[in-house]
C-alpha cells in the first residue's frame, strides 16, 4: 500500500486578536493533520477557533490578528508538477492569492454573502476564477460554470447567471459559491458550515456531490459543522474543539460511539435526535469561556462535573487512547479516579450502537 | 393545542409574492399561500431551499408588500397601505429574527447599540442605565456575555453574531417571532440553549414564533404545527404528530427520509426517497387543499390525494 500522502499539517497555532476590551486568545496550540482524500470534521463550541483556524490556513486572518506560534504546511503539486510544501504562515498574501487560494485550496463560508459580490451577476463571479486560473476561454468557462450550477442543482442555469446575489434565495447563494469552490479542482476544500442554509434534501445533494467529486479527484475535504448529522454522513475523522484548542480526535466511529471528553459528551447530550421528547434540551452548564483572560487549567474545568483539582491548575496533554483516538483530559490520566460518561448518554450511544447494527 | 375557538394571532390569506427581477421574468417566491398563527403558537415552515419561506416572513412583516392576499395581526389587515397605528404595532408587536446575520446587523455600530435600537425608537427605558442593563441582561440569556457590549458584528463568531439578532427581536417582547435560520449557526448545546430560552420567553410572555428552519429534528421538537413548502406553494399541514408520523405528499416524504442522522452506522446507509417535481407528473397549480383529518391539510388533486394516502 501506498504511504499515506498528508497534505495539511497545522502545528501548535497560536492566534490571537487585539480588541478595545483587550486582546482575545482564539487559538491557543490547534494541531490538525489531514491526508489526501480523506475527510476530517472540525465541530465543537461557537466561538472555539474552529473558522478562524480554517482563515488561519488560507492566509485569510483578520488585519488585527497576530500569530504568536506554530505552523500551518501545506503540500500541493505546483506548476511543473513537484511536490512542494509551504507554510503558509511564512508567506506573504499576495503570494498565497496568487498561488494557492481558489486554485490549490478552496474555501466555502458559513455565510455565503460575504463571499459573494453583491454588484455583480453570479456568471460573471463563477467565470472569472476559471479564466484566470484554468486559462479558458470566456465561452469556454461559460460554458463550465453553468454546468457547475446545473452540478449542484441549480436547475434554470442559464437563466441564474444573469442575477444577482440579492436575488437568489441563501441556500442558492451557498450552492453558487460551492460552484465558485469546485470550479478551479482545488487540493483542498474548506467547508465552513457549508449547508447550514440549505433544505436537508439538497444538503443530502450537496454532500453526495462533495463525496463523488472527492473521490474522482482525490481531493481533501475540512468540514466545520455543527450539524452532527452531517459529520455521521461525512466524515472519516472528527476534531472536536473547545476554546481554542482541539480537545478530542478520532474516527467517526470512535467519536459518536466511545468519546472520552466530557465536553464531547455534553456535545453529543444536547443534541435533539428525531425520538427527543423531553420537555427541555440538555445543555452544557456554565458559560463559554470569556477568552479575554487566560486559563491556566482546562478551559472546560468550571462546566466540567467531572473535573478534577489538577484541571483548576495545569492544562491537560492529548492522551492517546488508539492508534486514532485521543483526547486532552486529566480523565485519561493513569492516575485520574474512574470516570464513566453520564448514564443517559450512555444509554443513548448503546442504542445508536444497536440501531446502526440493526 | 386546541386553538379551534381561539382568535389567531395571524392569518395570511391567499398570499402571493411575486419579484420581477426582469421585466421578462416574474419569480412566483409566494403563491396562494394559506396558514394562521394562534397566540403562544410555534409554527414550523420548512421546505426547499429558494421555497418561499424567507419571503413569506419578510411579507409578514411587510419588508415587502404584497402581490395579492390578506395578512391580518391582531385582527388588523395589514396587507394595504399602513396606518400609523398599524404601522406601530407591527414594529414592536412583531420581531424577525434574520438568516443572514451579517447583512442585517449595521456593521459600524457596536452590539450594544444595536440591540438597544428598538428600545431607543419606543423609548423604552427611563435612563441610560437601564437601558444598559435590559441589554447586558438579554445578552446574557443568550449566551454572549457583557464585554461583547462594545465590540463590533465582524468581530464576533458566526454563531455569536446570530445570538446578536436573536437579543435584537427578544428583548421588545414581541407577541410575534420570525425566526428565520435563527439556530443553524450555532453548536448544539446553545442550540438546546436558544431553543429553551425561546421556549421558556413563550411561557414567560405568551409569545408566537414562526419558526423557519432547515433543522427538521429541531424543527420535530419545538413546533406545535408545521408547513411544508415548496416552490411558493403549501403542500401540506398540520401538527407536528401529523406530519412526522404520517406525511402523506411525496415531497414531504421525501424532506423527511432526507433528515440527517447523528449515528455513523446509521447514517452512511441511510437512503433519501427523491422527490423530482418536474418528472413527478404533480402540477402545483391545479388541485385544493384536502382535510384528512385534525388539521391534516394535503394539497393535491382528488386523484393523487386518494393515490397517496391509500399507499400505506
Ligand atoms: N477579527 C476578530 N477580532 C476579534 N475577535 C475575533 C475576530 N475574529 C474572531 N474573533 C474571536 O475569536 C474566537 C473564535 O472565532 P471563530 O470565528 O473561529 O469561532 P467558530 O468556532 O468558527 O464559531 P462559530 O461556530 O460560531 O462560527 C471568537 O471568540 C471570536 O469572537
Ligand atoms: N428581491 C428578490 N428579487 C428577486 N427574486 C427574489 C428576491 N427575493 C427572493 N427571490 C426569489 O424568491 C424565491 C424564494 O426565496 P426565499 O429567500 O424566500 O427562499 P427560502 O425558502 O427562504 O430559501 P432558503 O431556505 O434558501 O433561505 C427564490 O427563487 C428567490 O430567488
Ligand atoms: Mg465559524
Ligand atoms: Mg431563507
Amino acid at each position: 500500500m501506498e504511504e499515506k500522502d498528508k497534505i495539511l499539517d497545522i502545528k501548535n497555532l497560536d492566534v490571537s486578536f487585539r480588541t478595545s476590551a483587550g486582546t482575545v486568545h482564539a487559538l491557543r496550540g490547534v494541531n490538525i493533520d489531514l491526508y489526501r482524500g480523506e475527510t476530517v470534521a472540525i465541530v465543537g463550541e461557537s466561538g472555539s477557533g474552529k473558522s478562524v483556524s480554517m482563515k488561519a490556513a488560507m492566509g485569510l486572518l483578520a488585519p488585527n490578528a497576530t500569530v504568536n506560534d506554530g505552523q500551518i504546511l501545506f503540500r500541493f503539486k505546483n506548476s511543473s508538477g513537484e511536490i512542494e510544501e509551504a507554510d503558509i504562515l511564512k508567506k506573504d498574501k499576495k503570494w498565497i492569492r496568487r498561488n494557492i487560494n481558489g486554485k490549490h485550496m478552496a474555501m466555502v463560508f458559513q455565510d455565503p454573502m460575504t463571499s459573494l459580490d453583491p454588484t455583480m451577476p453570479i456568471g460573471r463571479q463563477i467565470t472569472e476564477g476559471i479564466i484566470a486560473h484554468l486559462g479558458l476561454s470566456k465561452k469556454e468557462a461559460w460554458e463550465k460554470a453553468r454546468d457547475l450550477l446545473l452540478e449542484v442543482g441549480i436547475t434554470d442555469a442559464e437563466k441564474r447567471m444573469h442575477h444577482y446575489p440579492h436575488q437568489l434565495s441563501g441556500g442558492m447563494r451557498q450552492r453558487v459559491v460551492i460552484a465558485i469552490a469546485l470550479s478551479c479542482d482545488p487540493d483542498l476544500l474548506i467547508c465552513d458550515e457549508p449547508t447550514t442554509a440549505l433544505d436537508v434534501t439538497i444538503q443530502a445533494m450537496i454532500l453526495d456531490l462533495i463525496m463523488k467529486v472527492q473521490k474522482t479527484r482525490g481531493i481533501s475535504v475540512i468540514y466545520i459543522t455543527h450539524d452532527l448529522g452531517v459529520v455521521a454522513k461525512v466524515a472519516d475523522y472528527v476534531n472536536v474543539m473547545y476554546a481554542g484548542k482541539i480537545v478530542e480526535v478520532g474516527n467517526v466511529n470512535e467519536i459518536f460511539y466511545e468519546p472520552a471528553h466530557p465536553y464531547t459528551w455534553g456535545l453529543l447530550s444536547a443534541m435533539p435526535d428525531l425520538s427527543t421528547d423531553d420537555v427541555r434540551l440538555y445543555t452544557i452548564p456554565g458559560s463559554p469561556p470569556n477568552l479575554l483572560h487566560e486559563m491556566p487549567g482546562d478551559a472546560f474545568a468550571a462546566r466540567n462535573p467531572y473535573a478534577l483539582a489538577i484541571d483548576e491548575k495545569e492544562h491537560p496533554p492529548m492522551f492517546k487512547i488508539t492508534e486514532t483516538h485521543s483526547a486532552a483530559t486529566w480523565l485519561l490520566d493513569p492516575r485520574a479516579p474512574k470516570v464513566e460518561m453520564p448514564a443517559e448518554l450512555k444509554a443513548r450511544l448503546e442504542r445508536m450502537r444497536r440501531e446502526a447494527q440493526g | 393545542m386546541n386553538s379551534s375557538n381561539r382568535q389567531p394571532l395571524l392569518q395570511v390569506e391567499h398570499l402571493k409574492q411575486y419579484f420581477k427581477p426582469r421585466r421578462d421574468y416574474t419569480v412566483k417566491a409566494v403563491d396562494d399561500v394559506n396558514f394562521e398563527i394562534y397566540p403562544g403558537e410555534v409554527y414550523g415552515l420548512v421546505g426547499e431551499s429558494g421555497s418561499g419561506k424567507s419571503t413569506i416572513g419578510k411579507s409578514v412583516i411587510r419588508l415587502y408588500t404584497p402581490t395579492s392576499g390578506k395578512i391580518i395581526f391582531k385582527g388588523t389587515d395589514i396587507s394595504g397601505t399602513l396606518t400609523k397605528d398599524a404601522r406601530d404595532t407591527l414594529r414592536t408587536k412583531m420581531m424577525m429574527i434574520f438568516q443572514d446575520p451579517m447583512a442585517s446587523l449595521n456593521p459600524r455600530k457596536t452590539i450594544g447599540d444595536i440591540i438597544g435600537e428598538g428600545l431607543d425608537i419606543h423609548k423604552q427605558y427611563t435612563s441610560r442605565d437601564e437601558r444598559r442593563e435590559k441589554i447586558v441582561s438579554i445578552l446574557k440569556k443568550v449566551g454572549l456575555s457583557p464585554e461583547h457590549y462594545n465590540r463590533y458584528p465582524h468581530q464576533f463568531s458566526g454563531g455569536q453574531r446570530q445570538r446578536v439578532g436573536i437579543a435584537r427581536a427578544l428583548i421588545m417582547n414581541p407577541d410575534l417571532i420570525i425566526a428565520d435560520e435563527c439556530i443553524s449557526a450555532l453548536d448544539v448545546s446553545i442550540q438546546a440553549q436558544v431553543v429553551n430560552l425561546l421556549k421558556d420567553i413563550q411561557a414567560e410572555t405568551g409569545s408566537a414564533y414562526l419558526f423557519i428552519a432547515h433543522d427538521l429534528s429541531m424543527v420535530k421538537y419545538f413546533s406545535d404545527r408545521i408547513g411544508v413548502l415548496h416552490l411558493g406553494h403549501m403542500l401540506e399541514t398540520g401538527t407536528t404528530e401529523e406530519i412526522f408520523a404520517n406525511p402523506v405528499h411525496p415531497y414531504t416524504r421525501s424532506l423527511i427520509s432526507a433528515i440527517p442522522l447523528p449515528n455513523p452506522g446509521l447514517e452512511k446507509r441511510r437512503k433519501v426517497v427523491g422527490y423530482d417535481y418536474a418528472s413527478s407528473g404533480i402540477d402545483y397549480t391545479v388541485g385544493s387543499n384536502h382535510v384528512l383529518e385534525g388539521t391534516h391539510t394535503v394539497f393535491g388533486t382528488d386523484e393523487e390525494i386518494a393515490r397517496w394516502t391509500s399507499k400505506q
